[in-house]
């Protein structure tokens, strides 16, 4: 425990910033580079933060707590784990990415309509940081719902021709899910010791609840998060509104607030509820393989970059879901590396499709072609992100989706098995899209005026190649950050890892 | 031999000073000429409340005490209801005297008594000959619904209901455009109104007949006695809860609503719809927490059963209308249903979380009413939603506002409306209604779904018609500013105003 209190800093400085940008007058032309800056600022917090962090330990750091609404018992507390700790740092970084990859997206006309866009952005920053952070149960609820107005404006207000309806969709799902969820939140204050603090997860942990009631309040709980994460059946929000977004939104909402739910999985149906999580586990684990095998399927049949990538994205949920549910540390391990590991790469995916559609006009796949030689930086650099996103091995992916595998293995060899057919079809969507994309005749008429990456649009990939090596080849010190704060989840689940294949088979023999 | 009863007159200085003021309203109307009217009117009726709010504060919070031969009780919830009717009717008043380039409180007829498109109307028009009947008949209104929640004898609850009815009618009446939706709504407010006037009537009877006075104490205490006459406790029980039920607009007393809501001027129906709301709940508190508490099993299933058809039916209809009033005004429905999910708690925290919906409720109310009554087209309000598209470009200010608040409707984190809906939803799964609060819960998701699509439409539609918005006057300004505010403030630090209703939820008996 420190003196600062770092996390609601981090909280407060992109909060304070959308604010000041709605109260800045409306010709303020340099809105961009303001909450660039936040947001920049924003990272040099988090980095410092981190290094207060001390890796190695399970428990929740960066502790603070203050009386909100005794009342209902509820606490505004912050904290972190390897796991939140992770996930706000993907937040920060790639909030500037899109930030600058979103410059030429509104009119720079100093209109409101910009300052609103970016305005919300940091709000959605702020909203990000707060609900990894939330060790109240209430709190964490709040940032969950909250976080949906800024991504429903992001979407609505500033998407392609069908972002009202898209954002609509979006919108309902996911508070339905919020709602459901609602009442498992009073459900559990309950069934808890109640009291001015009752909502704090630490006093939620190792509840004896047992039977119905905590079957219902998994589900409460399990159904939101699926929503979010987004599970087969309920992913159907999910490619409209990534199609409909601006390619800077659905980075941030697939990339990080889609992992909001996988994180809750693991935050608060396990750590609550494991008798219950035990009970779902092989429901659980049919659907995370549905979800692989069913998002892989129609990521090959998709005519449309954008829904091609939502896709991609729901089979790689359900990987980290699968992973999370096997219950083996290394397969813990495995889904929460995937989890930053997919945020990056669904980043450079969207973000390069983004940069295509600029050029071209078009989401269609079918209306590019022999663009190799029209702008080799983006096709390669999609090239690139493409293979990250079918785990070749040395690229990023490759090592998380090889830990849910093995880890998955353990305990679940049919599933293991049949969700690893899921690379195979990864290879297909992905590279079947490239060649679309980058092979076949120059086309003219399109090559004179289009021109290669430029120099903005460097400076988004960059960073995000540069995660990609450097996640693929030295991925130990994020294992580091995650590993202990799994062990802490799997203690509280009550499961130990299985041992090892062959001497099971010895010693019960 | 008849005896004087014992009168605590400071604890009713609150009540007298309003009635007073509403009377000395009455009078100056004859005396007073017409271009003094409307200022002088507006500058009574505002420093009456005001300093009825100050003697609430001031002198009637000592001097607590049943009094008036025990017809009137003056506890914390008399005192919590009452200031809360005062502070909303200020700003009701407010925004009920925004006047728009003209001599006349905009939303009102010249001459309420002529015939709509008569001689004497056009008269009247162009005289100028402005009636302010609108002051004094508010004053009036309010004074009985400030005796209304006070009432411990059900005569004199009867007597509160009509003071707070009669004025209403009228009230409805008095639109300056549209006249002849407005007089239907007011007839048809009226004649439903009696009916369930005459219900409430006959039930006080039969409960009279069944414990021998229409005191509550004495009607609690005979519960669980023999009276010979047990046969008329149900029936009267029920005939009651039909008379206030119908105030407050709940499942299957609710048809007059969206009629009258939409006919009436705007400004009188967000006063209308937050004021009346928190007197007939205030009054339902007292009639079934002191006075048929020990008959609790008989009546706490059918307000459930009510509540719940309230929250369904209202979420349900709301969802299809196209007129901003009406959309309110079935929305209030379902309001009606949350707060009863409160009510049937029936414990201490049942009455406060009932009474903090409320303000949360009316603070929301008075504003958003008072914003329709800003856009216009062609001269008249623009109500239907088609008509607001593309404001949030034109007007941002008042998009924003209304959006916000639409928001508290729909019970968004960080609004009062989530705290309210919290607070009654908690209350309800804490006294075993879990049930209730999974109905609620999917209730707002139901009307979430219009709310949003209203934002929709003022943020994302097209901009095409002739819709405009007019500059408001400083009064309608405060209104909106101060409603906003306190709704963002219950969002964001409710815990004081969960005290004072906390500390204010013990009856006297």
């Amino acid at each position: 425990m420190t003196d600062v209190p770092w996390l609601t800093i981090l909280l407060a400085v992109p909060a304070l910033g959308a604010l000041a940008l709605v109260l800045m007058p409306r010709g303020f032309a340099k809105a961009r580079e303001f909450a660039l800056g936040v947001s920049l600022v924003t990272l040099v917090l988090a980095v410092v933060a981190a290094l207060q962090f001390s890796v190695g330990g399970g428990e929740l750091q960066l502790v603070e707590e203050y009386s909100w609404i005794p009342q209902f018992g509820v606490t505004f507390a912050l904290g972190i784990d390897g796991i939140a700790l992770s996930m706000i740092l993907l937040s920060v970084i790639l909030v500037p990415i899109c930030l600058i990859a979103a410059w030429d997206d509104v009119p720079a006309d100093g209109t409101r309509r910009l300052q609103g866009y970016v305005a919300w952005m940091l709000l959605l920053e702020a909203m990000m940081i707060g609900v990894f952070a939330a060790t109240d149960v209430f709190l964490f609820y709040v940032f969950f719902e909250a976080m949906l107005v800024p991504v429903y404006f992001l979407i609505g207000q500033y998407g392609g021709p069908d972002r009202a309806r898209a954002a609509t969709k979006f919108l309902l799902y996911s508070l339905l899910g919020g709602l459901i969820m609602l009442v498992a939140v009073i459900g559990l204050y309950t069934v808890g010791p109640g009291g001015t603090d009752g909502f704090l997860l630490s006093n939620l942990t190792g509840l004896e609840i047992g039977g119905v009631t905590e079957k219902l309040l998994f589900l409460g709980f399990f159904i939101a998060f699926a929503i979010k994460a987004p599970m087969f059946p309920v992913h159907t929000w999910l490619p409209h509104a990534a199609t409909e977004a601006r390619p800077a939104t659905a980075v941030l909402l697939v990339g990080v607030l889609d992992k909001v739910g996988t994180f809750g999985m693991l935050r608060f149906c396990l750590q609550m509820f494991p008798e219950a999580s035990q009970w779902a586990t092989p429901v659980v684990i049919v659907l995370a393989v549905t979800s692989i095998i069913y998002g892989a399927l129609l990521a090959i049949g998709q005519t449309d970059m954008m829904r091609l990538i939502a896709f991609t994205s729901i089979s790689h949920f359900g990987f980290i879901v699968l992973g999370i549910f096997a219950m083996t540390t290394v397969s813990q391990t495995g889904s929460t590396l995937y989890m930053v590991n997919h945020g990056f790469t669904t980043a450079a995916l969207f973000l390069i499709a983004g940069m295509l559609i600029a050029r071209r006009g078009s989401r269609t796949i079918a209306d590019y072609g022999g663009w190799q030689r029209v702008t080799p930086l983006i096709v390669g650099t999609l090239l690139i992100s493409g293979l990250s996103a079918l785990a070749l091995p040395g690229l990023n992916a490759f090592v998380s989706e090889f830990l849910v595998i093995v880890g998955t293995f353990q305990r679940y060899p049919a599933a293991a098995i049949i969700g690893a057919t899921g690379v195979i079809l990864a290879a297909l969507y992905i590279l079947l899209w490239w060649q679309k994309i980058a092979t076949g005749p120059k086309p003219e008429e399109i090559a004179r005026t289009t021109r290669d990456m430029t120099t903005r649009e460097k400076f988004v990939v960059a960073p995000l190649i540069a995660a990609f090596l450097f996640l693929g080849f030295y991925p130990k010190p994020v294992i580091d950050l995650l590993e202990p704060a799994v062990t802490t989840t799997l203690q509280h689940v009550g499961v130990t890892d299985p041992a090892p294949a062959v001497s099971a088979e010895g010693s019960e023999g | 031999m008849f005896q004087a009863p014992q009168i605590d007159y400071l604890a009713i200085l609150p009540l007298i000073i309003v009635f007073g003021g509403g009377l000395i309203g009455c009078l100056l109307e004859g005396f007073l000429r017409r271009e003094q009217r409307v200022s002088t009117q507006l500058w009574l009726s505002v420093a009456t409340l005001v300093a009825a709010l100050v003697a609430l504060v001031w002198v009637a919070r000592d001097n607590m005490g049943i009094t008036a031969a025990g017809s009137v009780t003056i506890d914390g919830p008399t005192l919590m209801i009452q200031g809360l009717i005062l502070s909303l009717s200020i700003i009701g008043l407010l925004a009920m005297s925004e006047r728009l380039g003209g001599s006349t409180p905009d939303a009102f007829t010249q001459a309420g008594v002529s015939v709509p498109g008569s001689f004497e109307e056009r008269e009247a028009v162009r005289l100028g000959g402005t009636t302010t009947e609108v002051y004094p008949l508010t004053l009036l209104a309010v004074g009985g619904m400030m005796l209304f929640p006070a009432a411990n004898d059900l005569l004199l609850m009867f007597i509160a209901l009509e003071i707070l009815s009669l004025p209403l009618y009228v009230l409805s009446g008095l639109a300056r455009r549209r006249r002849l939706l407005s007089q239907e709504a007011s007839l048809k407010y009226f004649l439903l109104g009696a009916f369930s006037s005459a219900f409430f009537l006959f039930g006080a009877v039969l409960l009279y007949g069944y414990a021998g006075s229409m005191r509550l104490d004495v009607i609690a205490d005979a519960i669980g006695t023999e009276t010979g006459m047990d046969g008329l406790l149900i029936p009267g029980m029920l005939l009651l809860a039909t008379g206030l039920l119908f105030k407050v607009g709940a499942v299957p007393f609710h048809n007059w609503t969206p009629d009258v809501y939409q006919g009436a001027p705007t400004p009188v129906t967000g006063f209308m719809a937050a004021c009346t709301k928190v007197a007939a709940f205030g009054a339902m508190l007292r009639l079934f927490y002191v006075g048929l508490e020990a008959a609790r099993l008989d009546w706490q299933p059918v307000l459930a059963v009510v509540a719940a058809a309230s929250m369904i039916v209202g979420a349900v209809l709301t969802i299809v209308q196209t007129d901003l009033k009406r959309i309110l005004a079935y929305s209030s429905i379902a309001h009606a249903g949350f707060i009863l999910t409160g009510l049937v708690a029936l414990e201490q925290v049942g009455a406060s979380s009932t009474m903090f919906y409320l303000a949360a409720y009316g603070f929301m109310t008075i504003p958003a009413f008072a914003l329709i009554a800003l856009v216009r087209s062609a001269g008249s309000e623009a109500t239907h939603i088609s008509q607001w598209s593309g404001l949030g470009r034109r007007a941002p200010w008042l998009a924003a506002a209304f959006s916000f608040l639409l928001l508290a409707f729909a019970g968004i984190p960080l609004t009062s409306g989530f705290t309210g809906k919290f607070a009654v939803f908690a209350a309800a799964v804490a006294n075993d209604y879990a049930w209730l609060a999974v109905i609620g819960v999917l209730a707002s998701a139901v009307t979430a779904y219009i709310y949003f699509k209203v934002i929709v439409t003022f943020y994302f539609g097209d901009t095409s018609n002739d819709t405009v918005v007019v500059t408001p006057s400083a009064l309608t300004t405060f209104a909106v500013v101060t409603g906003v505010l306190v709704t963002l403030g219950l969002g964001i630090v409710p815990a004081p105003v969960l005290d004072l209703a906390a500390s204010a939820a013990q009856f006297l008996r």
